[in-house]
């Protein structure tokens, strides 16, 4: 098989990795927000019962929850599992989700109380003091912890492959299988160059919100 | 006929009283200096105003429309709180600027937000942007700020920022601004331009409450002043009075101890 041959395939298989990263950060993302004004509510039940969900799913290994994702309702419930892809994404979601609320909520806690009676004092509305004066302060805030996390996504999406998502590592094993090792040292090529394009995209997101302090 | 009158008002942090039996009125057009050591109650006392508290008894009535009465069951909900709040404007100690937009966006944004509620909003928009950005052009000028209109609030020294913020309160037209400590965060020579402007609203006779440290400030600029200490007011008056004659043996304490200085 020719290098140009098993690059294409890699390459091939990294989509299935790309996949994984933008879907779930597409879905995590926002509800990750939720999970963290669940767990800042003032309704001290639903406080708990978020901050004890956080705590299993921060707790246990992301690839148990891969695993209990896509056997887990067949077992309870019989009948046929979720597709492999879409099992492997919901649990990357819940996963990411749980990890980016305690971001926010550091991020959250951080903005001076100041901040929310001035807006307050100026008769803006809740959501107007959030969308306008918390959030840009906020994002700013998570900028680099965000980063970190963007870049550990991206390589635990390798985890996929527990449930036989062939993305780019299996798809390398397979080669190595049959007697060609270089094609999944090759692989951290990848990896390399999508962190960065991350770590540009992130220093430059943080030039941007440099204008404030 | 006074423009605000607080009547009775307590408050406790559990098992704290901060604020005990607290009634006094205020003219349109005056100045009114709270004055007294810190823990007080002084700066409780203002966020009751500005119902960033909410007293356990009392009432506050402003231009004779009761609007807390801590013994009728008032709606709570938030617009018609925000409506309340409009009648005052509150200074803090520590600007609390917003920190992402400049000198002139941090005086318009409320007023813009609060346009969009205007029924002619989406027909004038442009016409009440230009009213709104002249407005608050206008009042920075007047706080002396006309070549720092597009700095960040981290370009800008203290006094800059404490000035803007003062801006932005009364772009809103509040019936009575409120300031809380706001030359405390400031060194001696920015303290000066802060107390100037404040002076130069109180020649205007905007009706304002101010709580201080500056006791020659305050007899100069007050009209009226109260004297707090442990929750209650121990004295109130006339602003020259109470400072130059005070009848409490606990004011003149507390008023030696700042002439030593």
């Amino acid at each position: 098989m020719s290098v140009s041959i098993i690059f294409s395939k890699l390459f091939e298989t990294f989509g299935i990795n790309c996949t994984i990263f933008f879907v779930t950060l597409l879905f995590a993302l926002p509800l990750g927000l939720i999970i963290s004004f669940g767990s800042m509510s003032k309704i001290k039940w639903l406080q708990k019962i978020v901050r004890v969900f956080v705590w299993i799913i921060r707790g246990t290994p992301l690839m148990l929850q891969i695993i209990v994702i896509f056997y887990g309702p067949g077992l309870i419930w019989g009948g046929n599992a979720m597709p492999r892809l879409s099992a492997a994404i919901v649990a990357f979601i819940i996963n990411y989700a749980c990890y980016f609320s305690e971001i926010y909520r550091g991020g959250i806690q951080s903005i001076p109380k100041g901040q929310q009676e001035a807006g307050q004092v100026l008769g803006m509305t809740k959501a107007q003091i959030f969308f306008r004066v918390t959030l840009l302060q906020v994002i700013k805030r998570i900028v680099p912890p965000m980063g970190n996390e963007f870049m550990t996504l991206i390589k635990d999406t390798a985890l996929a492959n527990v449930i036989a998502n062939k993305e780019i590592i299996m798809m390398s094993k397979e080669f190595a299988t049959k007697g060609l090792i270089w094609p999944l040292f090759s692989t951290a090529l990848f990896f390399l160059i999508f962190c960065g394009i991350l770590s540009i995209l992130f220093r430059y997101l943080e030039k941007k919100l440099d204008y404030f302090r | 006929m006074a423009i605000l009158e607080v009547q009775n008002i307590n408050k406790s942090f559990g098992n704290t009283r901060v604020l005990e039996d607290i009634s006094f009125s205020l003219e349109e057009g005056n100045a009114l200096a709270i004055i007294g050591s810190s823990g007080s109650g002084k700066t409780t006392l203002l966020r009751c105003l500005n119902f960033l508290e909410t007293p356990d008894k009392g009432k506050i009535i402003v231009k004779n429309n009761v609007l807390f009465d801590a013994d009728s069951a008032s709606s709570t909900s938030e617009n018609e709180i925000r409506r309340k709040r409009l009648h005052f404007g509150m200074v803090f100690q520590n600007f609390n600027l917003f920190p992402q937009y400049t000198a002139l966006g941090n005086v318009m944004l409320a007023c813009e937000l609060l346009a969009k509620e205007r029924s002619d909003y989406k027909t004038n928009r442009k016409k009440i942007h230009n009213e709104i950005e002249e407005k608050a052009k206008l009042l920075l000028d007047q706080m002396g700020l006309s070549d720092r209109m597009y700095n960040y609030p981290h370009q800008l020294s203290g006094g800059q920022q404490q000035r803007v913020a003062i801006a932005r309160a009364l772009a809103m037209e509040p019936d009575i601004l409120c300031f809380d400590e706001p030359t405390s965060a400031l060194d001696p020579e920015l303290t000066g331009e802060v107390l100037k402007v404040i002076r130069s609203l109180a020649e205007k006779h905007t009706t304002m409450v101010i709580v201080t440290h500056e006791m020659s400030f305050a007899r100069d600029v007050a009209d009226q002043i109260i004297f707090m200490d442990g929750g209650y007011i121990v004295e109130q008056g006339n602003a020259f009075d109470v400072i130059n004659n005070p009848k409490e043996e606990r004011t003149k304490q507390f008023l030696a101890r700042y002439s030593e200085k």
